[in-house]
This record gives structure tokens, C-alpha cells and sequence, in this order.
């Protein structure tokens, strides 16, 4: 079982079918099967069988406790879409979302873009910014932790010394929603970066000197041609940086501002996936935080019909 | 191609202050890594000498070292199996012809919609009526089949030539000697690719392990970092500093190490 983010490949291009060996080389009714048994059981058995499982539990109402359970049909599903906690977290998701996905993503593409520039010293640039794609969100979490620490971090030492404040940065709602955005963009920077210097390093130089010599400035090169020919890695990178954001971004919450401050009906920093997580094991409503799965199972396949509609114009095959 | 001077120095400002902000945190917690429990809580970013003392903090008395080495088994084991099955799996999709065949690989490709954390309530029940919870089975197993593993080493094998194959088998190689003498030393750069993703993406998981691992003894090091944050009263940060620097060095070494592969992997030209 794959899905999250920093495991989706960017999609490679498709060949044309002459190229391809001919299917079914080898005759056998028998090997096949065997060759994908293992991979088809651990899916079937850890994949579609809990998925299967989250929906069936989504209609009902559980007691870890009793160990009991209750059919109650569609009840969790309404309770759900009735809650302003439900409803505040749905929206403090898609902000945060919206946020981190363009911001990280748009920074990526400039700083891809320069240290692909051939100037001295481009090879240290780009190690020293894709580096940090071996960071997990949680020691993102736990190094922001401490930066920002409002006694002791070393943040509001300098901000005292210089202005003579010290923002309480985990308690104030707004300054700790940035704070979250500001460490996902951190922490997914080197993630982009490396797939951007990637589909960089594959353009054909000579496309671009083509355009040079026909007098296309750096401008119009990025917007006629780099941005097209990268086209399919935006589409790649805007994909698995929204499902990032929806998941991944647990660890960094968890760690950094356990949900909080608490700011209108929740938790400011309460995205989705941390309120199933609550709801699930800290409150253990089986049932409730099922529901919830279920309705991000949506919200993602929606984002994906979605990615696949107005990306698949957009994407550009390369010369 | 004549460049522009002013350019390049425009070019190299915009990095430095870039590669400053984005190494900055990591900076920071390597300074801090080094200093004693007072200095580490002023904002000296002087060198200290406590490094060693504050790594044998986090490695005994907090259990860095248990942490790591469970993560270690646990991310090799994924990463092997990962590429094992999907190496299998993409053999038969490639160079069999079957009933069901395109059903199957849709099958497998569809699971990339269904992330695990979206599962993790009746993943967990499973797990308990497994009796897994508390074994490393349980973070090693569901996660064993990749569908971007398979996606990715199927579109690879098409790329090689179909007379490759052919001849093979004439040669009277069966499917499972080609694929180990001719396939494997043929998609190193692929392989290479998928280790990185999945070592990285393993060892840095997180929900999973916190629901599901209660034993301390099993428990990953990402979610045992944060028991030593959680300490009541006065964290120890030069030993948390320490923890956070040990626990990002395998799937920094394995990036580093397999950094010209994963590139390479992902060349989505290669064929031009």
C-alpha cells in the first residue's frame, strides 16, 4: 500500500505502441498470478478490505468501551455535516491547503529555475536546497517547536532584543496558522525543488538556445517554454502537495500545536485529518471518525477528477 | 551565448539568501545539538561542547537508540519488500499476456486514491484482530504493495526492447532468470528512484505508528522523538536537538548515496 505523497511518481511519458515489447512473451496461464499474488493479497487484505471496512462503519455508531455496535444509517454523516467544528475544520483545511500547495510550489519553481542557471557554484546551490527533503514533518515540528518557544526560542530572543516583543506564537490563532503554513512550506521545499531541478535537467538545451537566438528574452522563455514543457511536473507536484497538505501535514500539527489555539468553534491548526484522528482514537467514535474518512475519501477523489480534467489539457508532452 | 554579469550575481543573491533560510532550522538545531542545558535556552549560536553528552542523553535515557534501530528495521524491510513485489508484479504485467489483465493493473493503480491515514480506524481493527498491534509486522506488512512501485518498473520494462525478451527465451531463460539477470541490472536508476521514495517516505511516517505501536520498546523514531519533548516541566532541547539531527542522517545517507539514480530515474526524457 502506496498513497501518500512524497511516494507518487511523477508519471513518466507514455511510449508509442510499436515501441513496447510485445505483450505475452513469455506463455504461461499459471506464473502471472503467482508473480502478483503477493502484492494483490496486501493489497486486498490492508487496502480494500479497511476500505471497505471504514465504509461499513461509517453507518454505524460504535462504543469501544461496550464493544458494541449500532446501526444508525446516514445519523453520523448528518451529525457531521451539521457541525460548525466540522465545518470549521473543512475550511481551515482548504485555506491551509490552498496556501501551502501555491506558495510551496511557486517558490519551488523560481528556486529550481535558478539554480539550474549554469553560474559557478549551481551544483552546491541545489544540493544545499533539496537537502531537506529527507525531513519528516515531525522534526519539522519539533525544530519549529523550539525556534518559535516563546520564552526561549530563539525567534523571540531576537525580535526582543531588536523590537522589545515577544509574539506568543503558539497561542495566538493567526500567528500559529502561519506558523503551520510557513514549516509545511518549509518542509515540502526540498521535496519540490528535487522534481523541478529533475524535469529541468531534462529539457533539451538546444530548445532554449533556439529561442534565445530568435530573441525570446528570459521571460518569455519561462512562459512559452519552461512552464509549458514543466508543465507535467506541476500538474505531478501540485497533485501530491495537496494530498501532503491533507495528510502529511498530522505530524507537523500534532507535534508543533496539537491542533490549537482555539479559535472560533476549534482549534485553529485542527485540519481534517487531525479532528479523525481525535475523534477516532482520543474519543474513540469508531464510527464518527469513519464518516470522516469517508467524506476525505471524497474530498480527495473530487480534487483528483478535478486535477485530471484541467491538468490533462495542460499537459505538455516535450518535443 | 553572452550572460549578463549582473545576472549571475542576482542569481547567486537570491540563492545564498534562499539556501540561508532553508538551512536555517537545520543550522540552528546542529548549534544547538552542541550546547549545555543552559546555554541552549539563550540564544547563543556558539558551538558548545556538549554534543556527545546530549547524544547519550537522547540515546539512553530517552531511548534514541531503541527508536532508530526499530525505524531502521522497519524502513529496510518496506523498502526491500516495496521494490521486490513490485518488481514481480510489473514482470507479469509486461511480459505475460492474461484474462483480466488491464482490470488487475487498474485494481493496483486505484489504490493510489486510497491513503492509508484515511484507513487508519478500521486498519487499526484489523491489526488488534490480528493480534499485530505492538509488532513490527504491523508498520511493516500493509505496506508492502506499491502501486507507484509497480506503475513505475512497468513503464520502465516497456522501454526495453521486446527482442530482449525474445531471445531470452529462446535461450530457454525462464521469466524469473530474466528478470534477475537482465531486468534487475538493466533498471538500477529505477530501483535507485524507489529506494529513495520509499526510504524516505517510511522512515519519516508518523500517524500510523503513534496509533498503533503502544509498546515503547517497538515504537518508530519520529513519534518516540516527541516523548522527549512531552516530558513535563523543562525539556531537554540540546538532547531533543541531538535526537532531531541522529534520527534525519539514514534517509539524508541513503539520498546522498543514491542521489544520481533518483535523478536519473525520474528522467522523463530518457528516451529522446
Amino acid at each position: 500500500m502506496t498513497p501518500t505523497t512524497t511516494e507518487h511518481p511523477p508519471r513518466p511519458k507514455k511510449k508509442n505502441k510499436a515501441d513496447t515489447p510485445e505483450q505475452g512473451i513469455f506463455k504461461s496461464r499459471l506464473l502471472p498470478w503467482l508473480f502478483l499474488l503477493p502484492s494483490l493479497l496486501i493489497l486486498a487484505v490492508f487496502l480494500y478490505y479497511p476500505a471497505i471496512e471504514t465504509l461499513r462503519l461509517s453507518l454505524y455508531q460504535s462504543s469501544v468501551f461496550l464493544g458494541t455496535e449500532r446501526f444508525v444509517g446516514l445519523e453520523n454523516f448528518v451529525e457531521l455535516l451539521s457541525s460548525p467544528v466540522y465545518h470549521q475544520s473543512i475550511l481551515q483545511t482548504l485555506v491551509f491547503m490552498v496556501i501551502t500547495v501555491t506558495l510551496g510550489i511557486a517558490l519551488a519553481f523560481v528556486l529550481a529555475l535558478l539554480a539550474n542557471r549554469p553560474i559557478r557554484g549551481a551544483k552546491v546551490y541545489r544540493l544545499l536546497l533539496i537537502y531537506p527533503y529527507a525531513l519528516s514533518p515531525a522534526i519539522a515540528g519539533t525544530l519549529w517547536l523550539f525556534l518559535f518557544n516563546p520564552e526561549i526560542g530563539l525567534v523571540n530572543a531576537l525580535l526582543d532584543s531588536w523590537f522589545h516583543i515577544k509574539p506568543r506564537w503558539l497561542d495566538t490563532p493567526f500567528l500559529a496558522f502561519a506558523l503551520v503554513c510557513g514549516a509545511a512550506i518549509w518542509k515540502s521545499l526540498g521535496y519540490n525543488v528535487v522534481f523541478y531541478l529533475a524535469a529541468l535537467q531534462n529539457i533539451p538545451g538546444d530548445i532554449l538556445e533556439a529561442a534565445q537566438i530568435d530573441g525570446a528574452g528570459s521571460w518569455q522563455r519561462i512562459r512559452y517554454i519552461l512552464l509549458p514543457m514543466l508543465s507535467p511536473m506541476t500538474f505531478f507536484l501540485v497533485f501530491t502537495n495537496i494530498v501532503q497538505a491533507l495528510f502529511d501535514s498530522f505530524g507537523l500539527v500534532d507535534i508543533l500545536t496539537r491542533g490549537g489555539p482555539v479559535y472560533g468553534q476549534t482549534g485553529i491548526t485542527s485540519f481534517l485529518i487531525y479532528q479523525l484522528y481525535l475523534d477516532g482514537f482520543s474519543n474513540a467514535k469508531t464510527g464518527f471518525a469513519a464518516a470522516q474518512a469517508v467524506l476525505m475519501l471524497i474530498l480527495v477523489g473530487a480534487i483528483t477528477v478535478l486535477q485530471f480534467r484541467t491538468g490533462g489539457k495542460q499537459v505538455h508532452h516535450g518535443a | 551565448m553572452v550572460r549578463d554579469a549582473w545576472k549571475d550575481a542576482l542569481t547567486h543573491i537570491a540563492l545564498s539568501l534562499a539556501v540561508l533560510l532553508v538551512a536555517f532550522p537545520l543550522l540552528f538545531a546542529a548549534i544547538k545539538a552542541t550546547q549545555d542545558s543552559s546555554q541552549v535556552i539563550s540564544s547563543h549560536m556558539n558551538f558548545g561542547t556538549s554534543l556527545l553528552q546530549n547524544i547519550k542523553t537522547a540515546w539512553e535515557t530517552a531511548r534514541l537508540g531503541q527508536y532508530m534501530m526499530n525505524s531502521f528495521v522497519v524502513t529496510v524491510a518496506v523498502t526491500v519488500g516495496k521494490t521486490l513485489l513490485s518488481l514481480l508484479a510489473a514482470l507479469a504485467f509486461v511480459y505475460f499476456r492474461f484474462p483480466l489483465k488491464n482490470a488487475v493493473f487498474a485494481l493496483v493503480l486505484f489504490t493510489l486514491m486510497l491513503p492509508t491515514e484515511l484507513l487508519i480506524v478500521s486498519l487499526f481493527n484489523l491489526i488488534t484482530d490480528l493480534r499485530w498491534t505492538n509488532t513490527h509486522a504491523a508498520i511493516i506488512v500493509p505496506f508492502l504493495a506499491s502501486a507507484t512501485g509497480v506503475f513505475l518498473f512497468r513503464q520502465h520494462f516497456m522501454n526495453i526492447p521486446a527482442s530482449l525478451a525474445e531471445a531470452a527465451r529462446l535461450d530457454g531463460c525462464g521469466p524469473l532468470r530474466f528478470l534477475w539477470h537482465i531486468l534487475i541490472p538493466m533498471s538500477w536508476n529505477t530501483i535507485g528512484a524507489l529506494a529513495v521514495i520509499q526510504f524516505v517516505y517510511v522512515w519519516d511516517q508518523y500517524l500510523w505508528p503513534l496509533v498503533v505501536m503502544q509498546s515503547e520498546d517497538r515504537q518508530v523514531v519520529q513519534v518516540g522523538l516527541k516523548k522527549l519533548i512531552d516530558v513535563g516541566g523543562a525539556t531537554d532541547w540540546g538532547a531533543v536537538m541531538a535526537g532531531a539531527m541522529i534520527s534525519i542522517l539514514p534517509p539524508l545517507l541513503i539520498f546522498t548515496l543514491l542521489q544520481e539514480q533518483f535523478s536519473r530515474g525520474f528522467a522523463l526524457g530518457q528516451e529522446k
